[in-house]
Formats: structure tokens, sequence, C-alpha cells
């Protein structure tokens, strides 16, 4: 009794000690990428100050910070994130209703999908940045023009990839619903979709990023207002601190969306 | 005598591709009656697994037809379970939401239906893990899972395609011991199809032997243990399990040559 007592004692202080040596790897992590970080501000304010760079063409992080509060003060800048954040929720939104509708249908259509494959191919290999000018003229300049440049940069890869892990599913499991007496709408519900969660997070976390993108290609273009539209203002009127500033602004945006998508495969997660 | 559950009458099949015809099965013909459990060996790759296919309804004969005779006396689809070689179960559902898998699909989710789930899982020892994920479980606990879900529709017929051959030695003699014991309790019709001679002698109560591809009939051998009982580990031992082994070994020898 009193032996297998002192082995617990013993055993825990050693997983104390994993437990412990866990965290501390985990902190020293943490805290090299903010080392990093601090290094590189610091590096770059002090090459500005001292004349190593032009901080008219490179600007500073004193700066950014001041052109940033410059910007919302004076130039409405909340308004300029609202407009990106909605319109790169809205792409995304679309493209994931109309990727998961499209790849259903594939799905249940080997010969659709047979007819369908070269068109995806050839339509995801294209650099969508050149379909923008045709939607300007085919929608003018203005939202809707912008969020249909978001979904035409992430909706083929986002087809293609939904599609390829909807087939992936091992064809033992369909069968086992036919055996037990369903039909291919069972097959597609009870195998077919749960099986693919992970694949359907990775292919939304792809598309989130993507999406801004495709949003701000469409905001260069057709926009009076956005962060592409501050980047592409700044940039012809020399304003570089509010390019960077929106540069960085954008940073944090896909940053932000992708943590987003994390917490929801998080929670997701625990179901599963 | 009592009418034959499953008739099947010559029943041909052949597998098509671009370089051309492969015929797995020819002119099969044979019966199960009711409660009875039948076996099929046969050298592999015959089609032993096509023939449970086209009992099961997954395939159609290109030749051949099947006939049932329902107990109460009509001559539709008997309800069929079939279980394949491995588990399948999913690991995004617990134990008992597998279970209930085909009373979903089959919208019988009847207070019923749901009870008599569990008193199957209570009855084989998985009552206790109903609530945990199928990678939590031994290997042939998730078999008697796999089976539960089968038995779950309450089936006619139960077609188990090699359910044990994923198996390790040791788990395999155990569950092939339960499911035996599960299928002679609740009297239900089996056809086995296997590979291995001695689980069908010890299981069996009769062995179709097929022949290599294309697969016919060769002979039907009826088992009659002397010490059989209900266990098939204990059927090992009986003093003619040898003779039928040796007699079912030299006619699928004759067939590997």
């Amino acid at each position: 009794m009193k032996k297998s007592k002192t082995r617990t004692a013993v055993e825990l202080s050693r997983q104390e000690a994993y437990v412990r040596k866990h965290r501390q790897y985990k902190r020293r992590i943490t805290s090299m990428r903010a080392v990093i970080f601090f290094l590189f501000l610091a590096l770059w304010q002090f090459s500005s100050s001292a004349g190593l760079i032009d901080s008219f063409f490179f600007s500073s992080p004193i700066q950014v910070v001041l052109c940033f509060w410059e910007l919302l003060t004076e130039k409405s800048l909340l308004m300029h994130i609202g407009i990106t954040l909605f319109e790169t929720l809205a792409s995304f939104l679309l493209v994931f209703l109309a990727g998961m509708a499209c790849a259903t249908l594939l799905w249940y259509s080997s010969g659709f999908s047979k007819v369908a494959e070269p068109y995806l191919v050839i339509l995801n290999s294209l650099p969508k940045s050149a379909l923008a000018p045709l939607f300007i003229v085919w929608l003018g300049t203005g939202t809707t023009t912008i969020i249909v440049a978001g979904i035409s940069v992430a909706i083929f890869g986002s087809i293609i990839s939904l599609y390829t892990g909807f087939s992936q599913v091992e064809p033992e499991k369909i069968t086992l619903i036919y055996t037990l007496g369903g039909k291919k709408r069972d097959a597609f519900l009870k195998v077919v979709l749960p099986n693919s969660v992970p694949i359907i997070l990775s292919t939304m976390k792809v598309n989130i990023g993507l999406a801004l993108v495709g949003v701000v290609i469409g905001e260069f273009l057709a926009a009076r207002r956005g962060l592409g539209y501050l980047i592409i203002y700044g940039s012809q009127v020399f304003q570089m601190h509010m390019v960077i500033t929106s540069i960085i602004l954008l940073c944090i945006i896909a940053m932000g969306l992708y943590l987003l998508i994390q917490q929801m495969e998080r929670r997701l997660g625990s179901h599963l | 005598m009592p009418e034959s559950l499953l008739q099947l009458k010559n029943i041909s099949y052949s597998y098509h591709n671009l370089q051309g015809e492969t015929p797995a099965l020819s002119q099969v013909s044979f019966h199960i009656d009711a409660g009875e459990f039948a076996a099929i060996v046969g050298p592999s790759g015959c089609g032993k697994s096509t023939l449970l296919s086209i009992i099961a309804g997954l395939l159609s004969p290109e030749e051949g037809t099947i006939v049932f005779h329902n107990p109460d006396g009509s001559f539709h689809y008997p309800k069929i379970g079939y279980m394949l070689q491995r588990d399948y179960l999913f690991e995004w559902r617990t134990i008992y939401q597998n279970a209930i898998l085909g009373l979903e699909i089959n919208h019988q989710l009847t207070p019923e239906n749901t009870e008599y789930v569990l008193s199957l899982m209570r009855d084989y020892d998985l009552y206790k893990f109903k609530d945990q994920k199928p990678s939590e479980l031994s290997g042939g606990m998730k078999q008697r899972a796999a089976l539960i879900r089968t038995l779950a529709l309450n089936p006619q017929l139960l077609l188990l395609d090699e359910p044990f051959s994923a198996l390790d030695y040791q788990t395999r003699l155990t569950v092939s011991a339960d499911i035996c014991h599960i299928i002679r309790k609740s009297k239900k019709t089996a056809l086995l199809i296997t590979h291995d001679l001695s689980e069908a002698i010890s299981l069996a109560d009769r062995v179709i032997i097929l022949s290599k591809r294309p697969a016919t009939v060769k002979c039907e051998v009826p088992i009659h243990l002397t010490l059989s009982g209900d266990s098939p580990l204990a059927a090992r031992n009986a003093p003619e399990f040898q003779d039928y082994f040796n007699l079912l070994w030299e006619a699928l020898s004759d067939e590997k040559k």
C-alpha cells in the first residue's frame, strides 16, 4: 500500500516535470516570436531615424502610428476597414455556399463531374485578376463588382478541393449505407458530409484568404472606399505612410479572419 | 421439410471493362433454409463477395433468379443484414449512434427499436461504452457493435462477408464465438463467407464449396458435430472435426491445382 503511494507520488512529480518542461518550451516559442517582431520594428525605426533608409519611401513605425491616428480621426478609416471586411465576408460566404452546392452536385452525378472537370481546371488556373476589367465593364464600379472579384478568385479552387474531398470517402463506407437500406442522399448526409468536415474547414481557411486577395484586387480597380482603395490612392499621391498602414491593417484582418475559422474548427472538433 | 428461405437458380455474373469480360459467377445454384447457418468457402478471388452483393441486392445478376419464400408466404424481398469485412464504424458518432444508423436511415427510430438496440448492447457488454467513440474500443468490440448495427433492423437473413478477417487470431476466435452465439440465440438465418475452413466447420450447419473463377457450386457438405452445442471453440474439439476438415480441404485442393 505504502509502496504504491510513493510510486504515485514519484509518477506525479515526473508528470509535473513534463508539464513544466512543455510549458517552458511553449513560452520560449511565443517569446521568440515577440522578440523577432519588436526587433524588426526597432530596426525599421532606427534605420529610418538614422537616415539609412528614406522614410518618405519606406515610412517608419512611428509615422505609421501617426498616420493610423490621422486616418482614424480625419479620414474615416473605420469605414474603409468595415467596407473591406464586409466585402471579404460576403464573398467568402457566397464562395462557401456556391462551392458546397456545386461540389455536392458534382458528387451526385459522376457524368456531370466528368463533363465539368476540364472547365474547372482551366478556370481555376486562369489568373483571376485578368477578369477584373471585365467585371467592371459588366457590373460597373462598386461593391457588387468587388464581391464578384473576391468570389472569382476563390470559387473554382474551392469547388475542386471540396469535390476531391467528397470523392475520397472510402467506397465501403458508402456500401455500408446501401446495405442498411439507404439511398444516395443518405450516403451523402450520413457519410460524405461528416467525413469531409476537416477538408471543408481547411478549404474555408484557404478561401477566407483568397477572398481577401480578390477583394483587394477589386478595390484597386473599381472602388472609392476600402483598404485596397487607400493603398492605390496612397501610392498615387505618394503617401507611403498611408500605403504601409493599410497593408499592416490588411495583415491584421487576414490574421483575424484566419483565427475566426480556427476557432470554428476547434468548436466543431470538440463535437466530432 | 420447411421451404427454403432463399433459393438461387443459375446465377451468372461477369465484370466488364474495355479489356474484356471477366466472368465471376457461372450458373450458381443453392438454397438456404430458414434458421440455417450456411458457410461459403472457395479459392480467393473466386467471386464470393460478388455472390453476397447479388443476394443483398447491391448488384443484379446477368442471368438467373433469386427466389425468397417468406414465412408468411409472400415473395417480396426480405430484410437483409450485411456485415462487411471491416466494422466501418463512424468516428464522428458514438457507439450507440453507430448502432442506430440503420434505424435512422430507415426512419424507424421508435422507442421499441432503440430499446432493442440497447438490450443488445447490454447483452454483449457494450452498454458501458455506448457513449464512447469507436477508436476507444478494441477490434472485437467494434465488430460486435457492427453486428448490433446490422441486427438493429431485425433482418431475416444475415450476410457475413469475412467479418473476422481483419481481426487478430485470438480476437477472431472469441468474436466469432460471440457472433455465432448472437445469431443462434436470435434464430437468424445466416450466410457466412470465409476462406478459413476451421471457421466454416465450427460455425456452420452446412458448407457450400465454390470452384475457382468463374465460380460455381462444387459441392455442399452438411456439418453434424457431436460436440457442437453453442460454442464454436468447443466444436473445434469434436471428433469429426478433422474428417470434415480433410474432406473440405481435398475438395478445395482440386480447385487450387
